[in-house]
């Protein structure tokens, strides 16, 4: 049964905006392990045999239910690579949460290496959201490295929201899909980073099939010495539109690199892409300071907007 | 009360330096709506930054209710109850007409109630409350929205810098109705507007021109008005501005 402390139900409220066991089915890991799981009729969670992961099958015709799959970590020195396949049936509409959170208090780094492996049937829609989160003040540092590949079939949509915005130090992102025939990636990432901390996010996809798109967008702030980069790959092999976006603001001695790439190797391939990099225009400090904010709180409520 | 005492704003740069405002004194008391016009480049939107506090003078004071304010940073200027509308509403990525508009009252005010102040400048509340303020919105709905905003915040001075530049689908009648109300809402609220149309200066009590960066004429609205009509620093309104004007309709 789902037994969790305090800082385990801090951490899921801020990766999966988990207050109790959620409706659904859904897969909480705590520690390297289980905590508690559920199926539903349309829904099947299955432990990996290597006991390090789990294989999600959702029902072709599944409509407006959700998977909550989210991690977290409180030993300090815990390292874990974890499988996690999704297949998702034709036709089928749902709301996938994944997420991690991790608390160090340890001098010992912790690391999740989350690998998800999406196989989305034909006209199939998925919601995505992945949270990342790390608190704790111990020396050891919070890692996490994500992997996701997703594969597209006709008609089918991959709305994905990627949001770390607090207290993991370091950050390798990779996000590789493969999209057929009027299948449709949308990417929203916000990413924040402080202090000395690193966060990296690769994109590649590829626009297999006629009539398919992907709009990825990247809004990020990096503040104090932390650094960032952004490098965003669009491969368009048919008829298909693709757009990327880094919209980001440095502040301190932050530190941004926007990598734009795009290969267009069809004439009817139609790819953009858009990059800026700046600190906070003046005249939105002074616009908030003129309605009584100090400037820091100008500051803050620009970037909260920003990365809303 | 605001005075201006013998304010002037030097501008340096390698080669020399350039007196934007020239010892200019003047009072704006309160319950009052001055209007300052003049000719471009003359001063004017210096002297309003002036007094929002975001340039500081070079020279002389400006008192607000007593206090000398001159070296007071925007914050507490604002905090004090001076507000100030831009020329040139500034947009943001991310923050909606809706955290503005409670940023600017300083509290945390209803959706209903941030409603009523785009209504007020004609804007229809339920398509604009949730949008950004970003450059998916035309140079004339910024403008509302940042005079929504003073609304909002209920300054005992309002500074408004050209409020009906690029007031494009409104009317001047409306904009005139919105100083009006603030006047009657607003206990002892003075307003100062920086503008060239005479159907603004028709509403003023008290008209400063400012030429070249001095104060060339001063005094009440009747006496100045006759003066200056016909020149560029009393325009009429233009003919194809605010023929399709009227309240917004949801």
């Amino acid at each position: 049964m789902l037994k969790l402390d305090e800082i385990q139900k801090r951490l899921l409220k801020e990766v999966a905006d988990l207050h109790k066991v959620p409706e659904g089915a859904y897969n909480i890991r705590s520690n390297g392990k289980s905590a508690a799981r559920e199926s539903t009729e349309n829904i099947e969670i299955v432990p990996r045999e290597d006991g390090q992961g789990l294989t999600v099958k959702i029902k072709a015709g599944t409509r407006n239910e959700s998977v909550h799959i989210p991690v977290v970590m409180t030993e300090s020195g815990l390292k874990e690579t974890v499988y996690n396949d999704f297949y998702v049936g034709e036709g089928s509409d749902v709301v996938i949460v994944a997420g991690c959170g991790i608390d160090n208090c340890g001098a010992q780094d912790s690391e999740h290496d989350g690998i998800h492996r999406f196989y989305v049937g034909k006209g199939a829609k998925v919601r995505y959201v992945e949270k990342h989160y790390g608190s704790g003040e111990g020396r050891g540092k919070r890692i996490l490295n994500p992997e996701t590949e997703v594969y597209l079939e006709e008609g089918s949509t991959m709305e994905m929201e990627m949001v770390q915005i607090k207290g993991v130090d370091d950050t390798e992102r990779s996000t590789k899909a493969e999209l057929k025939e009027g299948s449709k990636l949308v990417v929203r990432e916000r990413l924040m980073t402080h202090g000395e901390q690193r966060a990296i996010s690769t994109y590649d996809v590829e626009l297999n099939g006629d009539g398919s798109s992907a709009d990825v967008v990247s809004r990020s702030v990096a503040r104090d010495v932390s650094y960032q980069k952004f490098d965003a790959k669009l491969i368009g092999n048919a008829a298909c539109s693709g757009h990327t976006e880094c919209d980001s603001i440095i502040m301190d001695k932050g530190r941004i690199l926007a990598v734009p790439g795009l290969e267009a190797n069809n004439v009817d391939a139609a790819l953009v892409h858009e990059a800026a990099i700046g600190k906070i225009a003046g005249d939105q400090i002074i616009k908030l300071m003129t309605l009584g904010l100090a400037e820091a709180e100008a500051e803050e409520q620009i970037i909260n907007g920003f990365l809303k | 009360m605001l005075e201006l005492k013998n304010v002037s704003f030097l501008v340096s740069d390698t080669e020399n330096d350039k007196e934007i405002i020239r010892d200019v004194s003047f009072e704006v008391p309160d319950g009052e709506l001055i209007a300052i016009t003049g000719p471009n480049g003359g001063g004017k939107s210096t002297l309003a930054r002036l007094i929002a506090g975001i340039e500081k003078p070079t020279e002389g004071r400006i008192l607000y209710d007593g206090e000398d304010i001159t070296s007071m940073s925007i914050t507490d200027r604002a905090k004090k109850g001076i507000g100030f509308a831009f020329q040139q509403p500034v947009r943001f990525k991310g923050i909606q007409v809706f955290d503005l508009i409670r940023l600017a009252s300083g509290k945390n005010i209803s959706m209903a109630d941030a409603c009523n102040y785009l209504s007020e400048v004609g804007l229809c509340a339920r398509d604009y409350i949730d949008r950004e303020v970003n450059s998916s919105l035309s140079g004339g709905e910024l403008k509302r929205i940042e005079i929504a905003t003073l609304l909002a915040k209920k300054s005992r001075l309002s500074v408004f810098d050209e409020p009906e530049a690029g007031i494009d689908l409104w009317s001047f009648k409306n904009l005139i109705n919105v100083f009006q109300s603030m006047r009657e809402n607003i206990k002892d609220s003075s307003i100062l507007i920086i503008s060239h149309q005479e159907r603004i200066l028709e509403i003023a009590d008290e008209i400063i021109v400012l030429k070249d960066g001095q104060l060339s004429t001063k005094g009440r609205r009747d006496e100045v008005l006759p003066h200056i009509l016909g020149t560029a620093s009393a325009v009429p309104e233009c003919k194809k501005v605010g023929v399709r004007g009227g309240d917004a309709k949801c």
